[in-house]
């Protein structure tokens, strides 16, 4: 049974009374768990098919076009007129309320891409004929994935660097403040252009380069906590039981370091989101294809007559981060010992 | 003739929900020394600070009630009239006066401050008041001094630089919100015979705040009594001490230490002893981080404790009691020979001593400092059961409230968290701590000088049952000689990290021979005779 120890009863109690981001927390949460479910909202396949007395989940499986009458043994293309009407002619389909994927190509638009926001295309799509509402639904669902990978690992890193340094003191922390001073002077863009020419950037390789720099956020508060807190009596009584430093260091000081990382948290988490926002910007982000708020931006900058893209860019990232803004003020409230 | 203050019927509350003072009613003439007495809690310090109205006023309310001084409302003055009072006809001294100052201003400047605010005094005429007044005060070579900065001053003299600026105006009225409590004994007993004299120089009023009752019998004309924000008793000091009214009060007199430890068996087999223990702190390193010079904490200490005894070691702060007591505990690493049991554990490393932790304990000063804030009582017991005892949870559940037990509390209490208990539960539970691993030797570091006297005396009872009931020994180290006096059988009198004086505890406070000690003696029971 999970009991809340009245401090943290408090806590949750500061963290409500803040309406703004309380309702910032569901309304992001929300959101995000929409966009987890993307592929249900909008994708270029029918959620289900119905043809000719059987039934296909074509958002789950493969179904080649000759099952619906085509010639190829490839997977069907419902978007196509025959095939759609086809299926109508013989069943019926249910559709995502968006009826394009992240890269999906609209063949039939009217003007010329980028096409201004219609009933089919409803913001628009942008320069290579995508759906813009599908590119930012996909495009929100990475950059809140990538933040919050990045921001896990960062902590996870930060905290321990931090609490060897603060707990075991002298020249342990010498070095690692000296090391941390250098390798914080290096400049991350220079490098990651560098290594983008070196290695095609996925997902991954961005993570990791971005981990090798976003840990140090961390460590300086967590280690002033470990320097104050290893001078505390607890944690002289623990040393007097005969306990180990990896345990005092993770039952007794901990729990103080984990208040300023979780304050810390929200702010981290939209770092990060930014980050990968300005290198995909750049250009040196994701693979070119991938849905990216960055990429959206960067289209807005070199369409300029086409006001919806850099618009639908700029308003789901403000959202994004002004609801974590929100967040991170709450969550630094509710720590806050002097509110109650 | 009107009073120099009159407080009545005074409610303080904070947040509309914590009453903090419940219609208080006291006045002080001129002249008059008015002693407010209670445990902490009590609402003393609040009272106090509301005369200044010092207290924050986003939290804090006054509900009811008037304070006069001079006949005039205090709780109706505008900030301007109060910043004239303040400083200039009502002053105030502080508890810590190591934080009472500011560090990064010199004697003179935080002087002459309070000098030019009220008086308008600037220059030579300012820097000579100064002079004068640390004269006053008793600080050696005044002129020397004004450009000292307050690290460079030990506690008392920071306490009497504290008074010095308190009084610069020539107050009617002064504060003293326990003046001494963070000074040594010898130096409290100067600092308050300096404010006795004083007063009788400048004709000022005192309201001391205190919890000692040995001060007050000395220096207070009049006493209050307060318990959970009330008046519980007012009296003359001789009609308050002689014949006290009230069950509370009669609880805070009789709470003085017993005079002497009890008995203990004859024939015990050694269990600890020392010899040789040397401390050094290094103060300085070469380039190369060699160490070029030292502090000697310790300095050549020997002793020996038997079983079930008690060895008391006193000193002033910085004397090296505590560090004896971590060397000890190798919580700092030191030279000399330290056997338990005739094992020698000196060379020891930190691996080698381990198993040895569950024999030796230590119950720290600070009980809110000393528990881990975010565990249970029972994960706070149980912890080094799991470290030097392996049982089942089931045996380990039995022994955590065996030992809750045996402190006096509660087993119940133990799914709770250390921050719902008082301070003198909460060092019951650091005791139990300590006890759940049956240890032989316990260090008491300073275990009672953070609880108000009454619960001092239950802590202090606790131990000796303990120890009668478990032949427990314990080294007793604390600055308090009612205290010691109370609990060990042997004393040993440091200073700067020498012994001064080792023997009998009996025969040390009947006949002291060393110089110091008959002063410490002198200081500490002063005021019980």
């Amino acid at each position: 049974m999970v009991t809340l120890s009245p401090i943290q009863q408090r806590r949750l109690r500061n963290f409500r009374n803040n309406r703004r981001g309380f309702w910032s927390l569901w309304i992001f949460l929300a959101l995000f768990g929409l966009s987890l479910i993307a592929e249900v909202i909008a994708n270029d396949v029918p959620l289900v098919a119905y043809y000719k007395g059987d039934v296909y989940f074509p958002i789950v499986e493969s179904v080649p076009e000759e099952t619906f009458g085509g010639f190829l043994p490839t997977e069907a293309d419902y978007r196509d007129s025959f095939i759609a009407d086809e299926i109508e002619a013989n069943g019926w389909m249910i559709w995502p309320p968006i009826r394009f994927s992240y890269n999906t190509t609209n063949y039939n638009l009217e003007v010329p891409s980028p096409a201004p926001p219609s009933a089919e295309n409803w913001i628009g799509t942008d320069d290579q004929g995508r759906d813009v509402a599908a590119r930012v639904i996909y495009g929100f669902r990475i950059s809140v994935l990538f933040g919050l990978v990045l921001t896990i690992l960062s902590c996870i890193v930060g905290v321990v660097v931090g609490a060897i340094q603060g707990y075991y003191g002298g020249k342990v922390d010498l070095l690692g403040q000296r090391f941390i001073e250098v390798w914080s002077g290096l400049p991350v863009l220079y490098l990651l252009i560098i290594l983008s020419s070196i290695v095609q950037p996925n997902f991954w390789w961005l993570l990791g380069i971005m981990l090798l720099f976003s840990w140090m956020g961390l460590v300086d508060v967590v280690r002033a906590e470990f320097l104050r807190a290893r001078n505390f009596e607890y944690v002289k009584a623990a040393r007097a039981l005969g306990l180990g430093n990896r345990k005092i260091m993770f039952r007794h000081i901990l729990p103080n370091a984990m208040v300023a990382t979780l304050t810390f948290l929200p702010f981290i988490l939209t770092g990060a989101i930014t980050g990968l926002t300005s290198l995909d910007f750049l250009g040196f982000g994701l693979p070119s294809g991938s849905p990216s708020l960055g990429e959206l931006i960067a289209q807005g900058k070199s369409n300029l007559h086409a006001p919806w893209l850099g618009i639908s860019a700029f308003v789901s990232l403000s959202i994004m981060l002004t609801l974590l803004v929100f967040v991170g003020e709450a969550v630094r409230d509710a720590f806050d010992p002097r509110k109650n | 003739m009107s009073k120099l203050l009159e407080i009545r019927d005074l409610s303080i509350r904070f947040d509309d929900t914590i009453q903090a003072v419940d219609q208080l009613s006291l006045s002080i003439d001129n002249g008059e020394t008015v002693a407010l007495v209670g445990e902490s809690g009590s609402g003393k310090s609040v009272s106090a600070l509301s005369i200044l109205r010092l207290l924050d006023e986003r939290h804090a309310s006054y509900p009811s009630g008037a304070i006069l001084f001079q006949g005039e409302n205090m709780l109706k003055a505008s900030q301007k009239r109060l910043r004239q009072i303040r400083g200039r006809h009502v002053s105030m001294i502080f508890q810590e006066p190591m934080t009472s100052l500011n560090p990064l201003h010199t004697v003179e400047k935080q002087i002459s401050e309070t000098l030019a605010l009220h008086k308008g005094l600037r220059g030579p005429q300012a820097r000579d008041r100064c002079v004068e007044l640390l004269e006053l005060v008793g600080i050696p070579s005044p002129e020397e001094r004004l450009t000292s900065y307050p690290h460079q001053l030990s506690g008392g003299q920071k306490q009497r630089v504290m008074i010095a600026m308190a009084l610069a105006n020539e107050p009617d009225l002064l504060i003293a919100d326990e003046p001494t409590t963070a000074l040594d004994v010898t130096v409290q007993k100067q600092v308050l015979e300096l404010l006795k004299d004083l007063q009788h120089k400048l004709g000022m009023a005192i309201l001391l705040i205190t919890h000692d009752l040995s001060i007050v019998r000395r220096y207070a004309d009049h006493v209050v009594v307060m318990e959970q924000g009330q008046l519980i008793e007012e009296a003359p000091t001789a009609q308050l001490f002689e014949a006290p009214q009230h069950a509370y009060t009669r609880r805070l007199l009789d709470a003085e230490p017993p005079a002497s430890p009890s008995g203990i068996m004859v024939d015990n087999r050694s269990l600890l002893d020392v010899s040789n223990l040397d401390v050094r702190f290094v103060t300085r390193k070469s380039l190369l981080g060699r160490p070029q010079s030292w502090f000697q904490a310790v300095d050549d200490v020997s002793f020996s404790l038997s079983e079930g005894e008690t060895l008391g070691i006193v000193g002033e702060s910085g004397s090296g009691k505590t560090t004896i007591g971590h060397a000890l505990l190798k919580l700092t690493s030191s030279r000399g020979s330290i056997r338990l049991s005739g094992e020698e554990l000196g060379a020891l490393d930190q691996k080698q001593f381990r198993p040895w932790r569950s024999r030796i304990q230590i119950v720290f000063q600070d009980p809110f400092g000393s528990l881990s804030p975010r565990m249970s009582v029972a994960e706070i017991v149980r912890e080094g059961l799991e470290i030097h005892v392996p049982a089942t949870p089931e045996e380990q559940d039995r022994r955590v409230i065996q030992a809750l037990t045996d402190v006096g509390l509660d087993p119940q209490a133990r799914h709770r968290y250390p921050h719902e208990f008082s301070g003198g539960q909460r060092q019951r539970i650091a005791i139990a701590r300590a006890l759940v691993l049956q240890p032989e030797l316990i260090i008491l570091d300073e275990p009672t000088s953070a609880l108000d006297r009454t619960v001092q005396k239950q802590v202090i009872n606790l131990l000796r049952d303990l120890q009668d009931k478990y032949g427990l020994s314990y080294v007793f180290i604390s600055h308090d000689l009612a205290v010691v006096r109370a609990l060990s059988h042997k004393l040993l009198v440091l200073k700067n990290g020498r012994v001064v004086e080792y023997g009998d505890a009996a025969e040390i406070f009947n006949t002291p021979k060393h110089d110091y000690t008959r002063e410490l003696l002198g200081a500490a029971l002063f005021y019980s005779q």
